[in-house]
């Protein structure tokens, strides 16, 4: 039903969704909280981002999504470079990745429609589309049927899987999760994890940040392990 | 008050709005969505996603429906937001209303005193007050021989006794003017000069003529008092620009306070829409409204207070109009003069809340 994303990509530039070129990150009262880091990840791959906690993860996937800026090396998302990302592009460069979160971040006074629906009102996309997308959406994440529901009335685990359906509805060649399972019990983690696993099988590409090391091992995907802000695995 | 009884009748016009807009986008929905499918798919696969790229999909008729829906949405949802929280609201705009109607019945006084001035402006008339030792008859001959000379139009005499019935009759003071036993009150004669007589120094000369005379008193030319009345009138009016300005800044200023503390109200919903790509203007929108609706409503409620205003003093000015035996009719705001208004207020309410969104919005950052 869902189509690969990315194809077309692979014949314009070479097949590289994200690429980290010897990339820091200095904050003025902490320091460097990421040092030289260099790493790619290709079109459709799916990788965890572990280490401790003050590692560098958040950050790392901060400086992806634009919310903070490199302080030296280059980062490239699907071509494009971030550093030379003017303010006014940055909406647009977001619409490219879709983004999950340990704590939902759902609009509580929303209903799951409203919720998942909000990417596609922001791309400006018609009311019959919307319609047609969101259930699409909830329906891959199995919560079809509970669009006129609101957050607080839904478990844990179905607030993330709506995070999920919100992150995916546009379409975005790319997901980046900080800590998606980290407030759930471990069998809801693990279907959470399936659900990735499936979008990364129609060319998604996924980045998850985890500490969660046991549900990591479990799945044999790439693992970027940070220490003290550098990269020590790959 | 007023705010209720507007409320009370939203819900139906709101209602009765959407029908029509979403009634009509229904019937041709189908027509367009299979028009604009398949065209979808292929541009789809043809154009990779740049960053300029604003809309990925859909055609330039759905997405022009679409922006207008998010125009709609976000005109209607702003004003849900304020029948939502109904004291805020009234609080707020009944300050803004005060403010409006402070300036604009300024504005209204001033206008109805030029109309004032306006009725006194064509009267180049010269007053000649008689000395008290002369007697009726001397002035009706004094009088005629004024109407020989060439540079008048026309003499009007009021004697002593016809100054006192007429003074006696409006003033109210007859009792105590009659206790006085002797009549105060001295001959005068009114002088209109000839038409053609527009330069100021040919009715300067007049005047000096009419002060040699024996039998005059005291000449003054009404002219100057009218010359007063207007500079006065020009003082007025400025200090209704200054007091407008004024206003106009405070209103800026409530309607920027009153969006910037919606704006924190919301502040998750806003950094929730950045992180998933909405541009600063999707974000302003429904704020815009917002500042759009107080302005608007402000103005309004202004209107109300000025026009409750004018009711009340409109009897009693007339009253004294009649005094005077003037055909003043009390001026209020026309059509244009109330659209105006219904513009500036819906103006400033706009601009004071853009103000604030672009400064806040750029310090706003996601987490």
């Amino acid at each position: 039903m869902r189509k690969p994303l990315s194809t077309h990509y692979s014949s314009t530039t070479e097949n590289v969704m994200l690429k980290f070129d010897r990339v820091s990150k200095r904050y003025p009262e902490t320091g460097d909280v990421l040092r030289n880091i260099s790493f790619h990840l290709q079109h459709g791959e799916m990788a965890f981002l572990t280490g401790h906690s003050g590692a560098g993860k958040s950050t790392l996937l901060k400086l992806i999504a634009v919310i903070e800026r490199s302080s030296r090396g280059q980062i490239l998302l699907d071509g494009h470079n971030l550093n030379h990302a003017k303010d006014r592009q940055i909406p647009y460069l977001r619409r490219k990745i879709g983004l999950i979160f340990q704590d939902y971040k759902l609009l509580q006074d929303r209903t799951v429609f409203d919720n998942v629906a909000l990417p596609l009102l922001i791309a400006g996309y018609g009311r019959h589309e919307v319609s047609r997308r969101v259930r699409a959406s909830l329906d891959k994440v199995g919560l079809l049927g509970k669009e006129r529901k609101y957050p607080l009335a839904l478990s844990g685990g179905e607030q993330q899987r709506v995070g999920i359906a919100r992150a995916v509805v546009n379409k975005p060649p790319m997901i980046l999760a900080d800590e998606p399972t980290g407030n759930l019990d471990p069998e809801l983690s693990a279907e959470i994890m399936h659900l990735f696993e499936q979008f990364q099988q129609v060319g998604v590409t996924v980045l998850i940040a985890s500490h969660d090391i046991s549900l990591i091992s479990q799945m044999n995907y790439r693992v970027l392990k940070l220490d003290h802000g550098q990269l020590v695995a790959s | 008050m007023k705010g209720r009884k507007n409320t009370a009748s939203f819900p139906n016009i709101l209602a009765m709005i959407f029908r029509s807009l979403y009634g009509e986008r229904e019937k041709r929905m189908p027509a367009r969505h299979q028009r604009h499918h398949p065209k979808n798919k292929k541009t789809a696969q043809t154009r990779p996603d740049g960053p300029q790229t604003r809309v990925s999909g859909g055609d330039f008729s759905d997405k022009l429906h679409a922006y207008f829906d998010l125009h709609a949405h976000a005109l209607f949802s702003s004003l849900g937001r304020l029948v939502d929280s109904p004291y805020t609201s009234i609080m707020t705009i009944t300050v803004l209303a005060i403010a409006i109607s402070l300036a604009s019945g300024f504005y209204i006084v001033v206008a109805n005193l030029q109309q004032l001035a306006g009725n006194l402006e064509a009267s180049n008339q010269i007053s000649l007050f008689l000395r008290d030792d002369i007697s009726d008859a001397n002035a009706r001959k004094f009088a005629a021989s004024i109407k020989r000379n060439p540079s008048v139009q026309e003499v009007k005499l009021i004697t002593k006794s016809e100054a006192m019935e007429e003074f006696q009759t409006y003033s109210g003071f007859g009792e105590a003017v009659k206790s006085l036993g002797k009549n105060p009150l001295p001959n005068v004669v009114q002088v209109l000069p000839e038409n053609a007589l527009e330069d100021r120094q040919e009715l300067e000369n007049l005047l000096n003529t009419f002060k040699q005379a024996f039998e005059v008193d005291f000449a003054q030319m009404d002219m100057d008092w009218v010359r007063r009345l207007q500079s006065f009138m020009e003082l007025a009016r400025r200090a209704g620009i200054l007091l407008s300005l004024l206003l106009g800044v405070a209103v800026l200023f409530v309607t920027g306070n009153t969006i910037r503390l919606e704006l924190h109200n919301r502040r998750e919903e806003v950094v929730i829409a950045k992180l998933v790509g909405a541009t600063n203007s999707f974000i302003q929108r429904p704020f815009l409204y917002s500042g759009f609706w107080i302005g608007f409503f402000s103005g309004v409620a202004a209107w109300f207070i000025v026009a409750v205003m004018m009711l009340i003093l409109k009897r009693p000015i007339e009253e004294l109009s009649g005094l005077y035996e003037g055909d003043f009719h009390l001026l209020f705001l026309s059509y244009s003069e109330t659209l105006v208004l219904l513009f500036i207020s819906s103006l400033l309410g706009v601009l004071g809340s853009w103000a604030v969104l672009s400064y806040q919005l750029q310090q706003l950052k996601p987490e």
